[in-house]
């Protein structure tokens, strides 16, 4: 684990700010990500959790600028290194993919091409980058030196190899080496380990743990698995039906869950303290993007819903180093049973 | 392209190493496909210095005659000898055959990247357009085509490579549609590659193998459509041996002898079957997950 006191005086790497992402389907827009802020230091690992349909992969594409052609970013900005992604033109954008802001998908199976030979794949990646001559010999010794870092055995000898003559593991260590090639300032890690058995899932999660220290790399590591999230990352940050509801150092979020939806959503994961009682879930379904409330996302299955949380859009509040986006937190909310922060602590004690 | 690792710590499984053409003749139905078109591009070349009648000298005393000593095939309603009628008409059919058909795969390839990778407007455009040419019969359409253009040799491959284009630009938009939305090309994005480089690097070897085997089976189809058109009259003009000119001359002594007639086709089955099978083991020997995968490969 890193330092935390020279993390926190580090100047942030990205720096999402209101970000609102809309698609335009039908003729409806659909408001995919509201308000969505983030903010990652060097050499951080970030989690973003939510249940599938959230918003993470829009986020992520939207940081890449690789949002589809019925998306559009419609507010807020995003600093990375101080400068503002969304101001920045298609091409000065295409550059910074791969060497800036590089990202890993979940399925390792079909994120190579089949037609081309591993070492092929990842001289291609170096020539999207850098002047058509560039030193083939220095490259291979790059892409060797890279590959064997990942923990491919034999790296020389493999370049010739196609995708489908490696494991679906050796895969994914192949995915993020081609990544982590030109040695980009932040990955985005997307499901990395969905498709991957438990203990396969440990290796790439320590791999992805180790290249970290090695180069403080800053990874956003989109999940679903809050047993993972607990594994590697600094800090969390949840999302609900494309906003972000809380955001707090890992080991806060698991102590001391600040929203209703956190709340919830680690009291339903599975725990050998509640062997033999039934698994707690959280009663009713995300509100479809076409039909969101006008206050907050999760207050029709929230347990402290008032009049108040259906009608006004709760703010991003600071509580005690946390941020949640919650009227029980806001004193100006008007919520009639407000929480103090020293009060919240209601959470678990233990992590999963 | 690749880089090359030491000759000795190459793995022998890998599937790029072996030739194409080696790895094409260990397969039976390929060496058959290679020896045919081996065999046809030879007599192409040499027909000329080989044959032994030159072709365009009548006989007419010696007409209609059955295979026989002097005329290993027979002769035609001229007394010409049919051997060397069949045998120089090859160069014609693929003088033809050959440009058009790689004409309209390098147009329907074009047409079929741009349409299936810029979408939008530009694919419909390209889709309505297609259509429209495949709506007419391929020997309507190149008929109106010649009408319009005039009978001539240039002309006739023009109008072969308009007609087939279609079926080569369907074939890669369909593959570019579904690759456009791979996982893998998403990837190579998100790593910086532009669009000409996804296309080119990316897209490009993964539609190509299905056109190997459209290659293969369109030279017989142009062979047809140009001995089509040059039987109603309308390509390649007598005396020039064409197979459809043979074919059309034939027709006209068919019940008395049918030797002409019985010649040229199996001249063109033999053909079709040659290019077919080539172009289908081509395919299967060049997509990497059909000849590396072990339970896939029957080349053993």
């Amino acid at each position: 684990m890193t330092d935390d006191g020279r993390i926190k005086n580090d100047p942030y790497l990205l720096e999402v700010d209101g970000l609102d992402v809309t698609y335009h389907s039908q003729g409806r827009a659909l408001a995919a990500l509201q308000d969505v802020t983030i903010t990652a230091r060097p050499g951080e690992i970030i989690g973003i959790v939510g249940e599938s349909g959230c918003g993470k992969s829009t986020l992520s594409a939207a940081l890449l600028g690789l949002l589809p052609p019925n998306g559009e970013v419609t507010g807020g900005r995003a600093l990375y290194q101080g400068r503002d992604l969304f101001t920045l033109g298609p091409e000065e954008r295409r550059r910074l993919r791969g060497t800036e802001i590089s990202m890993v998908f979940q399925d390792p199976l079909t994120s190579l091409n089949p037609t081309l030979t591993i070492g092929s794949q990842m001289l291609d990646v170096l020539r999207a980058h850098s002047p058509a001559r560039a030193d083939r010999a220095e490259a291979r010794r790059r892409i060797v030196e890279m590959l064997e870092r990942v923990g491919i055995p034999d790296p020389a000898a493999r370049l010739r190899s196609y995708p489908h003559e490696f494991s679906g593991g050796q895969r994914q260590r192949i995915m993020i080496a081609m990544a982590l090639l030109l040695e980009p300032a932040l990955l985005i890690a997307d499901e990395v380990t969905s498709a991957l058995d438990v203990t396969l899932e440990a290796q790439i999660l320590q791999l992805l743990c180790d290249l970290r220290d090695e180069r403080g790399t800053t990874i956003l590591f989109i999940t679903h698995d809050l047993g993972v999230v607990a594994q590697i990352c600094d800090r969390v940050v949840v999302m609900y039906a494309g906003r972000t509801v809380e955001e707090a150092e890992v080991t806060e979020l698991f102590d001391r869950p600040l929203h209703p939806y956190t709340e919830a959503l680690l009291a339903s994961v599975p725990s050998r303290r509640r062997r033999g009682s039934e698994l707690p879930t959280i009663p009713g379904r995300v509100p479809s993007l076409a039909e969101l409330p006008e206050g907050c996302a999760f207050a029709n299955r929230c347990a402290h819903a008032e009049p108040c949380c259906g009608e006004q859009r709760p703010r991003y509040v600071e509580v005690t180093g946390q941020r949640v986006r919650c009227h029980l937190y806001d004193p100006e909310s008007g919520h009639a049973n407000l929480r103090q922060p020293s009060a919240a602590t209601t959470g678990r004690k233990e992590q999963p | 392209m690749t880089i090359a690792p030491a000759p000795d710590r190459v793995p022998p499984t890998s599937a790029g190493l072996r030739p194409l053409l080696g790895r094409l003749v260990r397969r039976p139905a390929g060496a058959f496909g290679v020896a045919v078109v081996a065999a046809l591009l030879l007599v192409a070349v040499f027909a000329p210095h080989v044959v032994p009648y030159d072709g365009a000298t009548q006989d007419i005393p010696n007409r209609l005659q059955g295979p026989s000593g002097s005329h290993l095939l027979g002769t035609d309603g001229l007394g010409r000898d049919l051997l060397s009628r069949i045998l120089l008409g090859v160069r014609i059919e693929l003088a033809v055959a050959l440009p058009a058909v790689c004409t309209s795969l390098v147009l329907g390839l074009l047409l079929g990247l741009v349409a299936g990778y810029r979408g939008g407007w530009v694919d419909n455009a390209v889709v309505v357009f297609m259509d429209t040419i495949q709506a007419f019969p391929s020997v309507v359409l190149a008929l109106v085509l010649v009408a319009v253009l005039g009978p001539s040799l240039t002309n006739l491959v023009i109008v072969v490579a308009i007609t087939f284009a279609p079926q080569s630009a369907r074939v890669t938009r369909a593959s570019v549609l579904a690759l456009r939305q791979s996982p893998f090309i998403e990837a190579e994005r998100a790593l910086g590659a532009g669009t000409l480089r996804i296309i080119g690097v990316h897209v490009l070897p993964n539609v190509i193998a299905p056109l190997f085997i459209l290659l293969a089976m369109n030279i017989p189809s142009a062979i047809t459509v140009e001995a089509g058109l040059s039987f109603l009259g309308m390509g390649v003009q007598p005396p020039t041996p064409s197979w459809g000119v043979i074919l059309s001359e034939g027709f006209a002594d068919v019940y008395e002898a049918p030797w002409a007639v019985l010649w040229t086709a199996l001249a063109l089955v033999l053909t079709t079957i040659g290019f077919t099978t080539l172009g289908e083991t081509l395919r299967d020997v060049s997509d990497p997950r059909l000849s590396g995968a072990k339970g896939l490969r029957y080349d053993r």
